[in-house]
């Protein structure tokens, strides 16, 4: 896909996932002057502990008797801060092509939100696979999705003057009733219940609107959809008491949360094996020179999905990255504690 | 070869271990075709545990029990429903993530097996992600 506005961006390594695994992976690339630009889908860094578990208390990593999924990443970030990584939040790498030879590696990345990053070496660090929205089990969604249904607003004009219909009620559902509010022709919001698991300010915003009959709140549940050739005409709303009712609407926004799902890593021409991509134990670097995987996406002989594994191959993928970023420089082996070199690195000496 | 994958690592996260003797009860899932299956469940372990270590298709239980994910979404068969109980506030929050959600609709990874829970059933919906 081509984006008019697109903007190259240059850099030694790109890493895909702001899980632990990407996280670590950028300390260990700065100890060895890379810099790295690191794009995740979701809107913050941390991966699965931070999305999944924030709260929960993670007791296996090393030196950290309990630290809690977000206590971990809040962690890691100040950990990787004197490395000034980019991040690109919000974004998902749709297409990763190879550009260079063997033994000079060059590489082209693109994101669903049209960057451009050219990369001597790419580091994927996908976890269990990109966090993508729930489609709720509607016969045919399949045919609306992007045209008139969706899981994300991408162009607010896409809503103007429409009949728009929102379907649950967690903070994106009723951030989108407000947000779009003003400029929808009409607006429904159904949930299942009178109750919302949302900010207590954007709750009181949306009653308020329904007292004053801006928009519309109905229980229940919407099962199918009607229109053609993508446009939407109608979704039927199957109410708490079993009545069928018809909205008529030419958009519509469901709301359930956030699945696992392997993406477009399986286009980019890596082998894969049950979903996870083999790499070697030395460099964990994949069939294709150049690219590595580390954290959960990867696969060897042995292989445990834990925390410190992603962090051990992200230091032995690093090392091998040198060698394809500074092909002329020598690697001199030195630790944190004693190096003054590493220690300028990290901005404490 | 050995199969590892992210939601055995989830269900092996959401362990708990049993405490003293373990006693085992009888329990049903039925499929969304009407398939039932019957396997026995470790008093202490949740029913989701359950249904990952005998692999009961269509539970997915992504985030392994932490109530962050609602794809451990079962149906509990009306004569077992006040024996499970009711669903907590956060539950009920996370159960709005799930699909075609009834008043019998809990997430399985909040129902811890217990002696009066031998031979429950529950039914498992088409689509959990
Ligand atoms: C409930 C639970 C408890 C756990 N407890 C422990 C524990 O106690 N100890 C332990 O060691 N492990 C534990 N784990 C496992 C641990 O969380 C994972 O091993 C770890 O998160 C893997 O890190 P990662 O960086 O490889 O991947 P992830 O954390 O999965 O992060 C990958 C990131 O990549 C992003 N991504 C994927 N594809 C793309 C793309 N195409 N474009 C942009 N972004 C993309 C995703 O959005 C995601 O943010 C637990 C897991 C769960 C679910
Ligand atoms: S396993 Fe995720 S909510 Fe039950």
């Amino acid at each position: 896909m081509s984006h008019p506005n697109a903007a190259e961006i240059n850099t030694d390594v790109v890493i895909i996932g702001a899980g632990p695994a990407g996280l670590f992976t950028v300390f260990e690339l700065g100890l060895l002057d890379i810099k790295a630009h690191i794009i995740d889908i979701l809107p913050r860094a941390g991966g699965q502990c931070s999305e999944l578990y924030p709260e929960k208390p993670i007791y296996d990593i090393p030196g950290l008797p309990l630290v809690t999924g977000q206590g971990l990443t809040d962690n890691l970030m100040q950990q990787i801060e004197p490395f000034g990584p980019t991040f690109h939040f919000n974004e998902m790498v749709e297409t990763l092509t190879s550009v260079g030879t063997e033994h000079a590696p060059a590489f082209r990345l693109t994101t669903d939100a049209g960057k451009i990053f050219n990369a001597k070496v790419v580091i994927v660090a996908a976890g269990g696979g990109s966090f993508q929205p729930k489609k709720p089990p509607i016969p045919d969604i399949d045919q609306y999705e992007g045209k008139s249904v969706f899981y994300a607003v991408r162009q607010m004009e896409d809503f103007r003057d429409k009949d728009v219909v929102i379907v649950g009620g967690g903070d994106s559902a009723l951030d989108w009733t407000l947000n779009l509010e003003p400029i929808a022709k009409s607006l429904t919001l159904v949930h299942r219940r009178d109750a919302f698991r949302a900010a207590p300010h954007s709750v009181s915003a949306m009653q308020e609107l329904v007292a004053k009959g801006k928009i519309a709140f109905k229980l229940g549940q919407i099962t199918h959809v009607e229109g053609n050739q993508g446009q939407l005409t109608a979704a039927l709303l199957k109410t708490n008491d079993g009545a069928i009712e018809k909205l008529s609407c030419q958009r519509l926004m469901p709301f359930f949360g956030l699945t696992m799902k392997l993406g477009p890593v399986a286009d980019w021409g890596l082998n894969l094996n049950e979903n996870l991509v083999p790499v070697d134990t030395e460099k964990f670097e994949t069939s294709h020179p150049g690219i590595f995987a580390v954290g959960d996406i990867n696969y060897y002989p042995g292989k445990l999905k834990l925390i410190l594994s992603g962090f051990h191959e992200g230091a032995l993928a690093a090392q091998k990255a040198h060698r394809y970023i500074y092909p002329d420089k020598k690697l001199l082996f030195q630790y944190t504690t004693s190096s003054t070199n590493l220690q300028k690195k990290l901005g404490v000496s | 070869m050995v199969k590892i994958n992210f939601r055995d690592t989830a269900a092996f996260y959401g362990a708990e271990p049993g405490g003293g003797a373990p006693t085992k009860v009888k329990i049903t899932f039925v499929d969304s075709h009407g398939q039932p299956r019957t396997v026995e469940g470790e008093v202490g372990s949740t029913v989701m545990e359950t249904a990952r270590r005998n692999d009961i298709p269509e539970i997915a239980a992504e985030c392994g029990g932490a109530c962050a994910c609602a794809t451990c979404h079962v149906y509990v068969d009306s004569a077992w429903s006040e024996k499970t109980g009711k669903a907590s506030q956060m539950e009920e929050d996370m159960l709005d993530f799930a699909f075609d959600v009834q008043p019998n609709s809990r997430l399985c990874c909040q129902i811890t097996v217990r002696p009066e829970l031998d031979g429950l059933i529950v039914k498992t919906p088409s689509q959990q992600g």
